[in-house]
């Protein structure tokens, strides 16, 4: 009888007892699909970083991460149903990396106080923190993005551009049509001719596009392309004869895996960038000790340093950063999800805590605030060297051309928040 | 000449060698419903799954190296060889039988006489299973897949249309091979299934599943050869489309490409999937150089569809299909 007192009364004070604290983030991933060979280096490269803390450091503040990976296959749906599936878990911040989710989750965190972190992706506008309460799109967009791009043909023009032929080829979706607005408003500005050439989904087939970029020789060619679009687009770019050097990706245009099928003759390719690239970072050497070589990595490990590791490694170092902005504006080791909201909004990222983290000249410096969840809009350009199999900067950061993205996100912001019965505030 | 005309002609013969490709894919489809009255749905993946294998043999790539070595704690990844094309291409082909033989022996055997739904939805888990298994066994990267064709602007058409037309068409060296082969494949298919005894068992089986088998003709050995056939179309289709855009998960979905070619070519006839090819790809592209500046741009997917369904209106049966007259 003792005994069994004994037994219920210890068994009352575990189940009492609070769980081991941890930094609940999630990772909606596509391992597996039509885009997984863009998921997987993205998926690792965030879970990474977060098992490098953990490895490294016992956490952040003390306290572990735990990173909850749900499979979306890049499909909609699945990622809306991973975050009903998962929200309920803690998780303190999503990241979806897909445009088409962001925008069914933007009502939803908003309705369930959980923050939505976009960075290089997204809706756009969300960068009016007055508006959209919850999402952040730090350090750069879509607009932002665009502006880049003109503003790198402006540097490498003496500044004129005035009568120049610009193309965008663009993936057909609301993520390919998103550079458009920016760029006709930008060519009423500085005088190029705009000439936008869609292509379907997949993009496997471009022929027309490129046998009319042939016709038409325009001076550049802009690409918002994803998947295997990319790479048909670069190899008909190599066909016709375009010069690689006058052809431009956005971010998402912009990896190893969309160059590498071309060939030696996608050499000086250009894309856009919001972050560095290559594997000469600190903490690149960091996570092959800790992770890949104590066998901890997320995936084979052979994607460190590559663009998109790189990249889901940067949002795991924003979204630890936040966390741990979040315990020190606290004094709690724990953060809640209405925590890591204020964080992110008090967020700031400097060249000195870069240089700390092992990332130095990795990315834009920036501050968030509520008006201002993008940033600052910092764009660079990167080229690829076929003989080298890398990546290079070819620029500094820029911002983008503020008069123009800053109207266009007020605008749109204004729009969203009628259609929603938003009040824009601050409180 | 007026200059319009003169893309239209280019845009014209891109469209006759776009055609070309989507041929090579509605071919696969074709011979299998041909033969077992089996609409293939994996026929894409096969294409990709071909293409991967290939590139994993010539590449010295382990097959599921990843696997082994998060199970094992290895390092493995490669055998440390460079096969040529050729011997490639031929140790894929011994893949693509063993795959058929195992397509028939697992699957297809225990669903003789069946509704062709069952069997349809059968190659739909046939389908993700080899997406799955094809990832696994080779990795979900983006491959390059280099056998030698040569790409890139064919410089004899392009100097040959400039002196007449004082503007060079663009025609891919890529397409012009495609085209070559396509034909050379018709052709033997064509033949092996006039002339060979194999090919007239096949169109035997493909008439009638038990008049056959009551004439000593093995069902299975037939669906083995069958089914192989279609792998080795389904290798020549991702070799030119892996050949464009590299070996990726993309590749599977050029089957719905096929679709519009089987609907207008007819499923049941080889020269109809060529045919049906090249009507769609001159339709296609000639439709998107013509009104897609004017409606947008982005034509060709849907407009593809469009022009299968103009066909099936007066044609059910598509141009070269088999007209079902049934009695009461």
């Amino acid at each position: 009888m003792k005994t069994k007192l004994l037994t219920s009364l210890l068994a009352g004070i575990v189940a009492a007892a609070p769980a081991f604290a941890e930094l609940t983030f999630s990772s909606l991933s596509y391992r597996t699909g039509p885009y997984a060979a863009n998921g997987i280096p993205l998926a690792d490269g965030y879970a990474d970083y977060m098992t490098l803390l953990n490895e490294r450091d016992g956490g952040i503040g003390g306290v572990k991460t735990r990173v909850i990976e749900c499979e979306t296959g890049y499909n909609t749906e699945k990622g809306v149903e991973c975050y009903e599936a998962t929200k309920g878990e803690g998780v303190l911040v999503y990241e979806p990396y897909s445009t088409g989710m962001t925008y069914q989750l933007i009502p939803k965190t908003a309705a369930d106080g959980i923050a939505l972190h976009t960075g290089g992706y997204g809706r756009t506008s969300a960068k009016n923190g007055e508006v959209f309460r919850n999402v952040f799109n730090y350090p750069a967009n879509y607009w932002d993005g665009a502006s880049g791009a003109i503003n790198h043909l402006l540097d490498i023009n003496g500044g004129n551009i005035q009568g120049k032929k610009v193309a965008l080829v663009y993936h057909n979706s609301a993520y390919g049509k998103e550079p458009i607005r920016t760029l006709e408003v930008l060519a009423e500005k500085h005088g190029y001719e705009l000439s936008l050439l869609p292509v379907d989904h997949p993009g496997q087939e471009q022929k027309s596009q490129w046998l009319q970029i042939r016709r038409d020789r325009p001076d550049y060619v802009l690409m918002w392309g994803w998947g295997v679009m990319n790479q048909v687009a670069i190899q008909e770019a190599v066909n016709i004869r375009f010069p690689m050097e006058n052809f431009i990706g956005v971010w998402w245009s912009g990896s190893e895996n969309d160059v590498v099928p071309a060939g030696p003759k996608a050499n000086g390719y250009k894309s856009l960038t919001f972050h560095g690239v290559g594997n000469e970072f600190p903490v690149l050497d960091e996570i092959k000790k800790y992770v890949v070589d104590a066998g901890k990595a997320a995936g084979a490990g052979d994607q460190v340093g590559t663009v998109l590791y790189n990249r889901g490694m940067y949002m795991a170092m924003l979204h630890s950063e936040a966390a741990r902005t979040a315990q020190k504006m606290t004094g709690n080791s724990d953060v809640s999800q209405g925590d890591m909201i204020k964080a992110m909004e008090a967020f700031e990222m400097t060249e000195a805590k870069m240089v700390e983290l092992g990332l130095p000249n990795f990315g834009p410096s920036f501050k968030v605030t509520c008006q201002n969840h993008g940033g600052d809009g910092l764009v660079a350009v990167a080229q690829w060297d076929a003989n080298a199999g890398s990546w290079n900067m070819i620029s500094d950061y820029k911002q983008s051309d503020q008069s123009v993205v800053a109207k266009l996100i007020a605008e749109d912001s204004a729009a969203y928040a009628a259609e929603n019965n938003i009040t824009p505030n601050c409180n | 000449m007026p200059e319009q005309l003169v893309f239209a002609m280019e845009v014209f013969l891109n469209g006759l060698m776009a055609g070309v490709l989507y041929a090579l894919v509605a071919l696969g489809f074709v011979l299998i419903y041909k033969a077992s009255g089996i609409f293939n749905y994996a026929q894409g993946v096969m294409a990709l799954f071909s293409a991967m294998t290939l590139v994993g043999i010539m590449e010295g790539q382990v097959p599921f190296s990843h696997l082994i070595n998060a199970m094992l704690g290895t390092h493995v990844h490669h055998f440390g060889w460079h096969l040529p094309a050729v011997l490639g291409i031929l140790l894929t082909m011994v893949v693509m039988v063993g795959l058929a033989w195992l397509v028939q022996v697992v699957i297809f055997r225990h669903l003789v006489n069946q509704e062709p739904i069952i069997l349809f939805m059968a190659t739909i888990g046939l389908a993700y299973f080899m997406e799955g298994f094809g990832d696994l066994m080779w990795g979900a990267e983006i491959k390059k897949l280099d056998v030698g064709l040569p790409q890139g602007i064919n410089l004899w058409i392009d100097e040959t249309t400039f002196n007449i037309f004082d503007y060079g068409f663009f025609i891919d060296n890529l397409d012009i091979v495609a085209t070559i082969i396509a034909a050379l494949l018709v052709g033997v298919l064509v033949a092996f299934s006039q002339y060979t005894k194999q090919g007239r068992a096949m169109r035997a089986v493909a008439d009638d599943h038990q008049a056959a088998l009551s004439v000593g003709v093995s069902l299975s050995f037939i669906w083995v050869m069958v089914w192989s056939v279609a792998g080795f179309v389904a290798l020549v289709a991702g070799i030119m489309w892996g050949t464009k855009s590299g070996v990726q998960f993309s590749l599977s979905l050029i089957a719905l490409k096929a679709l519009p070619v089987l609907m207008l070519g007819g499923f049941t006839s080889i020269p109809g999937a060529i045919v049906g090819g090249l009507i769609i790809g001159v339709g296609e592209k000639l439709f998107e150089f013509a009104l897609g500046p004017i409606i947008g741009g982005a034509t060709e997917n849907w407009f593809a569809y469009v022009l299968a369904l103009v066909f099936l209106v007066f044609r059910p049966q598509g141009l070269f299909g088999d007209k079902i007259i049934e009695r009461v």
